[in-house]
């Protein structure tokens, strides 16, 4: 076999350079695909006003949670529930949040039982300025909420600035919600 | 004793057919209206659960998607048309939830990118074969030389075993 004389065939570079390129293209696309986070779906709904919603307080708590209620200062909508475990990752924080007073934070109990959720917020604190019962989760869905939690930007105006889901942490909340609030707060865009 | 395994099997299974309707988790009313309820049907499978990602709503137990379900039902028993209401569920979550991709600026690629893989793949062939026919032909037909006749005669007589 060895000995056989094939012919050689003048060969040209680029056709031994297109399995690595081939392979970087992929590999590009692969590494993108690492950062990418397919279980966050952008919101439509970023800079349109707050869907229009009614929703009574929570049972021997004051203040219910409606449209009207959102604007005239910028603040931050908390959607959580007594049955959301990630929601106890976050609430210190916003328990810190408020002992800050840096912006309301206002709560839409979703799909929760409400004797439930009082007994969660005397338990892990209260740091809501109003909290809307959304028993049905129907104003959950009419805010594209698809998870809980998750915590939305209102601006002065009433419109979502940003949507962010999952846990807020602390380098969310520093980074890219007060940053947002200030401004805001000074008339500018917020980047989040 | 196959049989007899068998047949105790099946009667376990005939018994325990009556079960099955507490198996599924998520159970819907359907609407009264069997038309409406088609409809309802129909697009249920168009709407991506925002849950379970790859699974329809209609295949979803996901309380989100069951909620959905029944939002839908709700908007086709109000007359919404089946686009209406589609554009209902999009208003909230966007795009995102249609199985099928709207075409947009931002989706010709996705729409059109196989059949620009087809044409690659069609022009490489014709340029391979215009190439193929254009090479000197390796003359696989002509006799062979002396030289390389011994060294066939060579190899056939050295390979055999007897």
């Amino acid at each position: 076999m060895n000995e056989l004389d094939l012919e050689e065939t003048p060969r040209r570079l680029w056709p031994r350079l297109l399995p690595l390129a081939v392979a970087l293209i992929i590999g590009g696309f692969l590494f993108a695909g690492l950062s990418l986070r397919p279980k966050e779906i952008p919101s439509v709904l970023i800079g349109k006003a707050v869907p229009e919603f009614n929703l009574p307080a929570l049972p021997k708590r004051p203040k219910g949670l409606q449209s009207a209620d959102l604007k005239g200062q910028v603040s931050l909508v908390n959607v959580f529930a007594s049955w959301c475990v990630s929601c106890r990752v976050e609430h210190p924080l916003f328990m810190k949040l408020k002992a800050r007073d840096l912006v309301p934070v206002h709560g839409l109990n979703y799909k929760d039982d409400g004797p439930a959720a009082m007994s969660w917020l005397a338990r892990h604190g209260d740091p809501y300025d109003r909290v809307g019962q959304d028993l049905k989760g129907r104003v959950g869905i009419d805010w594209g909420v698809y998870g809980v939690p998750e915590t939305f930007l209102i601006n002065a105006e009433g419109r979502i600035v940003c949507k962010h889901i999952g846990p807020v942490m602390e380098r969310d909340l520093e980074e890219k919600l007060l940053p947002a609030v200030k401004a805001l707060r000074q008339g500018g865009v917020a980047k989040c | 004793m196959l049989m007899t395994l068998l047949r105790r099997l099946v009667l376990a299974l005939c018994l325990m057919a009556p079960l099955a309707p507490a198996w599924s988790v998520a159970v819907d009313t359907p609407l009264d209206d069997p038309a409406l309820e088609a409809r309802a049907r129909a697009i249920h499978k168009q709407l991506r659960c925002l849950v379970c990602q790859n699974q329809s709503i209609e295949d979803s137990n996901a309380t989100l998607a069951r909620d959905l379900r029944v939002l839908v039902r709700e908007r086709i028993t109000a007359g919404d048309s089946d686009d209406a209401a589609i554009r209902f569920i999009v208003d909230r979550y966007g795009d995102w939830v249609l199985l099928q991709p709207p075409v947009k600026g931002g989706t010709v690629l996705l729409w059109l990118g196989p059949l620009l893989f087809l044409l690659l793949a069609v022009i490489s062939l014709v340029f391979w074969y215009r190439r193929r026919r254009g090479a000197p032909v390796v003359a696989a037909n002509a006799p062979l030389s002396a030289d390389e006749q011994a060294r066939l005669k060579a190899l056939l007589d050295d390979g055999d075993p007897k």
